[in-house]
């Protein structure tokens, strides 16, 4: 691997940055789908030129570009999200019966064997594939028809499906998160699930261990260990070692373990990177100093990375989203900020430098490494 | 030809200039003209009318002859001079957002 891509969506377009690997000197596309919100762009791990992105309006719905070379151009696949059968309800934030409404693709994953396969999470939460390259997209529908389903209820950023992994070991494996309902896992292709969340607390909820109701925000895997998940949920980080059978807390000495984004490292799969938000009222960095957390032991035991971070007057947000890690040597890490900035790490988090400071606020940074 | 006027966002998809002239076979209906444009541009179906639906997302709105036609029957004539493409036919989304 000679050089990095950072595929980095906006709420205003796209942006493509790019590096040969002493990842040094950037370049920075122009704005890709100008005006549009990119929520998240990925390209397929067996064909790295072969990119998919959710390009989104409140006015004019979802769209979805994909480019066969590695984003130099882009054509429009097919949109048509419809929900399997009639949709019925979840519950709305005041308790009420809502019917399910499509608004946006969150998360797109591409399969980890065929560029023209991608699964998509959407918003109201369900779990979509495509097998002819995005042409066309049917719901995996029972998930949405878990039992539970009906009693689902959107968190502050809607009811949405953010993150999608797929276990390199047994593809029928699949995770999903959805806030503010949980995570699911399938054991055979998306066919049945199971919530996955013994072990987790949300006070918040009437009943704190429920099955259903968690604000998951983001959940991690190493793909040398894929029984072993991190966990970014509202508060707290959480890791299972049992394929999300059960869940422990590893927010240790974290000094506030709310926050949005976690990744694990590319060649060592205990060190897990967070990075702390004040609060759940205030989205941004406690005393507005912008620290990176990084655990060498799998949890608990945290340190604060600032070098090349703003130490003062910060006070910027870092979405589930926004985080990646490269798979050089040693390894990348990179986070986008809804400040606009673009920050990357070339020697595991030591030091850190702005890529680029200026862009629209930042929802997603996805790495390839090519 | 029916004059169609497309805001930015959906230019951009469509890779066209503000204006399209399309050929509406039969008559010129709200529908017939957004079946004409889809059927030119495919890229541009569900960004108008919702999937789902079919009905106009709420924050677009349609002209014609400087009269809202948003909310009239999707299979009443447009005005004449729409038909003969003397006037547009304007798609136009709501003015707010940051």
């Amino acid at each position: 691997m000679s050089g990095v891509r950072l595929l980095v969506g906006t709420r205003k377009g796209a942006f493509i940055l790019e590096s040969d690997g002493t990842r040094r000197d950037w370049t920075v596309s122009a704005p890709l789908f100008g005006g549009w919100q990119v929520y998240h762009l990925k390209g397929s791990p067996v064909d790295p030129n072969r990119l998919y992105a959710s390009q989104s309006s409140d006015w004019f719905g979802q769209t979805i570009p994909r480019s066969s070379d590695g984003g130099k151009t882009w054509e429009t696949v097919g949109n048509k999200f419809l929900y399997d059968g009639i949709p019925g309800t979840h519950q709305w934030y005041d308790g009420t019966p809502h019917p399910w409404e499509f608004k946006r693709v969150w998360h797109l994953e591409p399969s980890l064997t065929d560029p023209d396969t991608v699964y998509a999470g959407v918003e109201d939460a369900a779990l979509f594939k495509t097998t002819d390259g995005g042409a066309t997209w049917a719901e995996l529908s029972a998930l949405r028809g878990h039992s539970t389903g009906s009693q689902w209820a959107p968190g502050a950023g809607g009811l949405c499906l953010h993150t999608i992994l797929i276990d390199p070991r047994r593809h029928d494996r699949l995770y999903v998160a959805i806030s503010a309902a949980g995570a699911f896992r399938s054991d055979d292709g998306g066919a049945t699930w199971k919530p996955i969340t013994k072990g987790l607390y949300s006070k918040f909820l009437p009943v704190p261990t429920a099955e259903v109701g968690h604000c998951v925000h983001r959940i991690a895997m190493h793909p040398s260990r894929p029984q072993t998940l991190f966990m970014q949920k509202h508060w707290d980080v959480m890791r299972s070692d049992d394929s999300g059978e059960s869940w422990q807390k590893i927010s240790g000495d974290l000094p506030t373990d709310f926050g949005f984004a976690i990744d694990v490292h590319a060649h060592e799969p205990e060190t897990v990177f967070v990075v702390p938000i004040k609060s759940d009222s205030e989205h941004y960095p406690l005393d507005g100093k912008l620290q990176v957390f990084r655990s060498r032991s799998g949890g608990n035991e945290w340190e604060p990375l600032t070098k090349g971070l703003p130490q003062a007057d910060c006070y910027v947000n870092v979405l589930r989203e926004a985080m990646d890690v490269d798979s050089l040597d040693p390894c990348g890490i990179y986070f986008g900020t809804t400040g606009g900035q673009v920050y990357g790490s070339a020697d595991g988090g030591d030091t850190w430098t702005a890529i680029v400071r200026d862009l629209p606020p930042v929802v997603s940074v996805e790495v390839q490494s090519i | 030809m029916v004059r169609v006027e497309l805001p930015y966002h959906l230019r951009q998809l469509a890779h066209v200039e503000p204006e399209v002239a399309l050929d509406v076979p039969g008559i010129v209906t709200v529908a017939a003209v957004i079946d004409a444009l889809e059927a030119r541009f495919p890229m541009l179906r569900g960004t108008i009318r919702d999937h789902a639906t079919g009905a106009r997302r709420p924050f677009l709105r349609f002209f014609a002859c400087e009269e809202d036609v948003s909310f009239s029957p999707w299979d009443a004539p447009l005005p004449d001079a729409v038909a003969r493409g003397v006037e547009p036919f304007t798609i136009l989304g709501a003015i707010a957002g940051g």
